[in-house]
């Protein structure tokens, strides 16, 4: 395993996030903004790393990631996710949702648009947990449970389903165009269909054993009904949310709580995940067949599955890989990324052959030879 | 109880008004210093001043250094113990020059002169001295690299001078020990050597050329044609070496405190005081490891560049195991202050958790007591000292964080967060205060608020009989509602007859019973309600 060099930054990372390129123009990733926490002062910040296509790259970690600029952040980041080219929305511990756009020329950072006190309790401030965004709508969940959906640009919120949730929601990711997802403290996914006016979820799936808190959820690039989450038991969890109501698989990931899972935006064979263990694991999946081994359900030789009930009806192919209990469907293997002994991995992204992460040990890694 | 090495150290406080009483009182890292009524003139401020003794741990710069050692010094702990001796010293030497290059590392980043300029110097002659324990005729090349590391503008200056003249007898010069000769061959070569440069000064035979006699004067290492040129040599340590280098190159380790101790005396003016950093190094060279660790620990005021060194010579079983006073041992003492420094940080607190998990003594005591204190602002940043605490099987710890949480969420109303976190510590006797909670709210309302969660216990519901109740009770009204009476009625005896419904609900159970009873399905049921009905009005 080549060496993968630290960058250290003084400060935790609690977010980390490529810049998307544009399909058309073949880039690769180049920049990325990390979000920090439990500092008095915490703050924004991008990076570059730098031109590609440069010669005697032996191992791909030619050259540190460089600072570009940097920008104070009332708060904790919670979470970060780009907007467009130029603009990130942050959720802050404070409660409060920000647009930052960062202006290429200059090299600065100033605030776009911001709506404080967005998640708050009655008497308190509540922190906003998690962000999604398909420009130019956003929607951001909060310890309060509430969800609420802005559009950049304009004042004030579009809409608000108070009490959405009676526990924490710790993140949410866009299904479909109009359908969100939110995972919650009490181990529940829940489906909300925005057309609808009704402030009540649309589909409730759970574990059938313990509730164990969820707290990342990704959606398959390709397909719409494949998703994934990660929760404090450090189980990943495949669910398909058009059949029944609890997960395709169940993989023993982590030794602590999943704080990322992350499908690769155009190879979803593979997933990686990253934990408060300090490890950052990369999934891969080998099969014949069209459809991943993790989706094939049930026992695999190298995962070890709990009690997953069987879904009611279904492709009939997937329910036989289950009963008949074939392990060899495909093969799934999985590549620790990081040197051991590393504090909490908190963030991860990935984007081409290019990943990035931040750590509650006030590094980076970036790697840009992911083998993809 | 030893006396105080040094004046204590005068801090003023600008903004306190002079001549007022001071109050203070010791916290973690620091103190609070407030203006009492005693004998003031005036108003005093309502202020309280914080002082904190070590602003190092704030420096954006040397975060990186903390972070960056505690990687070393984790990695340090896990080399295995039952490899021999001769394995491992390599092993210690290069994480030796790990922690240096993070050191230099920082160094180059801050641009003023520091005092990791001095931290580096004295780790890397400890280094040499203690950790690789060079052998005479090596240790003279190591001290060289060590001097030359540290003045190297100055040894410029020297190169130029030495090699102006005779490369010939120089090359041979530079074969050094350890290349292929032995010591004594060597030494008999140099001894060689040495007279014949001496004869030659005597014989005048370079008297012509005054630049050249005072190189041959420089290399028979004559003492006062070197303390003439005291300004190349900029420092004693400097012309320790470069004499021991002319005169002493097989210089044995145990000799090196004599010559040590008569280049201070030399070099320095009778006017000019030894500084901290030269009783350091003189005490290296001594070899006497526990007044190096002494001195550093007055001369600095973090406890980073103690507490590594000597976790890293107790590694190299040099330090011999004295016990202090309070039961633990020198390193383990250094690594305690050290990591009880970083947890007053407001971010850094989490390295110190893998530094106590090292102090085999003390250390989980110190963790005990500190985690408490860490301020839980987001659920996030509590679920990371929950994790703490549960891998260490601190469970007073996890039950009281999960408590605060919890309490905290109930009072927001958020029932759903506060029943998660009472799932996490297995707190029966909170699960139950949060279904009262609801059961209160449905009294209050004829509704159940929350439902998406009540309907989806799950196990979680046996941890507690209120939980239960509260489940069951629940799924009576859905039975109800879905018009399967006789499963309901069955449903709303069992809840009766279990003895897990809270008295203040019998009543309420009672009259959920009436509408039942007019459905036929139930009405076998009737006796064994009026039954209960007749036990409750007792």
């Amino acid at each position: 395993m080549e060496s993968i060099n630290a960058k250290y930054v003084s400060q935790k990372i609690s977010k980390s996030r490529w810049r998307p390129v544009s399909h058309s123009s073949l880039q690769q990733a180049d920049i990325f903004a990390t979000g920090s926490w439990d500092n008095e002062d915490n703050k924004i910040s991008f990076w570059s790393i730098g031109s590609h296509g440069s010669s005697g790259v032996e191992d791909g970690f030619e050259g540190d990631p460089q600072l570009l600029c940097e920008h104070k952040h009332d708060g904790d980041v919670l979470d970060l996710q780009f907007l467009d080219q130029d603009r990130i929305v942050t959720a802050s511990s404070t409660g409060a949702v920000t647009i930052f756009r960062h202006h290429q020329n200059s090299q600065t950072i100033s605030v776009s648009q911001q709506w404080a006190r967005a998640h708050r309790y009655p008497s308190d401030n509540a922190p906003c947990t998690g962000v999604v965004c398909s420009s130019p709508e956003i929607v951001t969940v909060g310890e309060d449970g509430r969800i609420i959906v802005f559009r950049a640009d304009q004042e004030g919120v579009i809409r608000v389903i108070d009490n959405a949730d009676s526990s924490t929601i710790h993140a949410v990711t866009y299904l479909r165009t109009t359908e969100i997802l939110t995972v919650n403290s009490i181990g529940q996914l829940k489906l909300w269909d925005l057309r609808q006016q009704s402030n009540s979820p649309s589909q409730i799936l759970s574990l059938s054993g313990d509730r164990v808190p969820l707290h990342c959820v990704d959606r398959h690039p390709n397909q719409q009904h494949i998703v994934a989450t990660g929760g404090q038991d450090g189980m990943l969890c495949v669910w398909d949310v058009r059949q029944g109501s609890t997960p395709f698989s169940l993989m023993e990931a982590h030794s602590a709580e999943m704080w990322e899972v992350h499908f690769h935006p155009t190879n979803p064979d593979h997933l990686f995940t990253c934990s408060e263990d300090g490890s950052l694991l990369h999934w891969e999946t080998s099969s014949q067949s069209d459809i991943p081994s993790f989706l094939q359900g049930g026992r695999n030789s190298s995962m070890t599955s709990r009690s997953a009930m069987a879904p009611a009806g279904g492709n009939q192919s997937l329910i036989n890989a289950w009963l008949s209990g074939d392990s060899s469907k495909g093969r799934l293997e999985t590549t620790h990324m990081l040197p051991s002994q590393t504090l909490s991995v908190n963030s991860l992204d990935v984007l081409g052959q290019c990943l990035v992460c931040g750590t509650d040990g006030e590094a980076i890694f970036v790697n840009r030879q992911v083998p993809v | 109880m030893e006396e105080v090495d040094v004046e204590p150290a005068v801090t003023n406080i600008p903004a306190a008004s002079s001549g007022t009483h001071l109050g203070f009182a010791w916290g973690p890292g620091d103190i609070l210093v407030y203006e009492t009524l005693y004998k003031a003139s005036g108003t005093g401020s309502g202020d309280i001043h914080e002082v904190r003794k070590d602003e190092d741990i704030y420096s954006p710069i040397l975060r990186k250094l903390f972070n960056e050692s505690h990687h070393i010094f984790v990695g340090l702990q896990t080399i295995r113990e039952d490899l021999p001796s001769k394995n491992k010293k390599p092993q210690f030497v290069s994480i030796s020059k790990n922690y240096r290059s993070v050191i230099r590392a920082c160094m180059e980043e801050l641009q003023q002169v520091s005092i990791l300029l001095a931290i580096e110097l004295i780790w890397n002659l400890c280094e040499v001295l203690f950790i690789d324990a060079a052998p005479a005729g090596s240790l003279l090349l190591h001290l060289l690299d060590w001097v030359r590391l540290h003045k190297a503008d100055v040894d410029e200056k020297a190169r130029e001078v030495l090699q102006s003249e005779s490369p010939a007898e120089h090359r041979d010069y530079w074969d050094v020990p350890g290349g292929t000769q032995t010591l004594t061959e060597f030494d008999v070569k140099w001894r060689h050597w040495h007279e014949e440069v001496d004869r030659c000064l005597q014989d005048n035979s370079f008297a012509s050329n005054k630049h050249l006699e005072l190189i041959c004067k420089i290399l028979v290492g004559d003492e006062d044609t070197l303390l003439e040129h005291k300004d190349l040599l900029s420092t004693w340590y400097h012309f320790l070496v470069t004499r021991l280098l002319f005169c002493h190159p097989t210089v044995k380790p145990t000799e090196l405190h004599y010559y040590a101790q008569s280049c201070l005396t030399m070099f320095l003016d009778s006017r000019s005081v030894p500084e901290p950093l030269d009783s350091i190094l003189l005490a290296a060279f001594e070899f006497d490891i526990h007044q190096v660790i002494k001195d550093c620990s007055i001369a600095l005021n973090n406890w980073w560049f103690v507490a590594h060194l000597t976790d890293l010579l107790d590694h190299c079983k040099l330090l011999q195991s004295h016990n202090l006073h309070f039961g633990s041992n020198l390193r383990e003492f250094l690594l305690l202050e050290y990591a009880s420094g970083l947890f007053t940080h407001h971010s850094l607190w989490q390295l110190a958790v893998d530094y106590f998990d090292h102090c085999p003594e003390f250390g989980r005591v110190y963790l005990e007591l500190q985690i408490e204190r860490v301020p839980l602002d987001t659920e996030r940043k509590a679920l990371k000292v929950l994790r703490i605490c549960e891998q260490r099987q601190m469970s007073e710890q996890v039950r009281s964080i999960c408590k605060i949480m919890a309490m905290r969420a109930l009072r927001n109303n958020r029932l759903g967060s506060a029943l998660s976190w009472s799932i996490r510590a297995k707190d029966a006797a909170f699960a139950t205060l949060i279904s009262e909670r609801f059961l209160q709210d449905y009294c209050a309302r004829g509704t159940f608020s929350d439902l998406d969660l009540i309907d989806n216990l799950g196990p979680a519901m046996l941890l507690s009989d209120r939980l239960t109740f509260l489940g069951k009770y629940r799924e009576f009204h859905k039975l109800y509602g879905e018009k399967r009476f006789r499963e309901a009625s069955k449903l709303l005896l069992s809840l009766m007859t279990a003895k897990i419904a809270p008295r203040s609900f019998w009543m309420t159970l009672l009259t959920d019973a009436l509408p039942l009873l007019e459905q036929k399905e139930v009405s076998h049921h009737i006796v064994r309600y009026a039954v209960y009905g007749q036990v409750l009005s007792l």
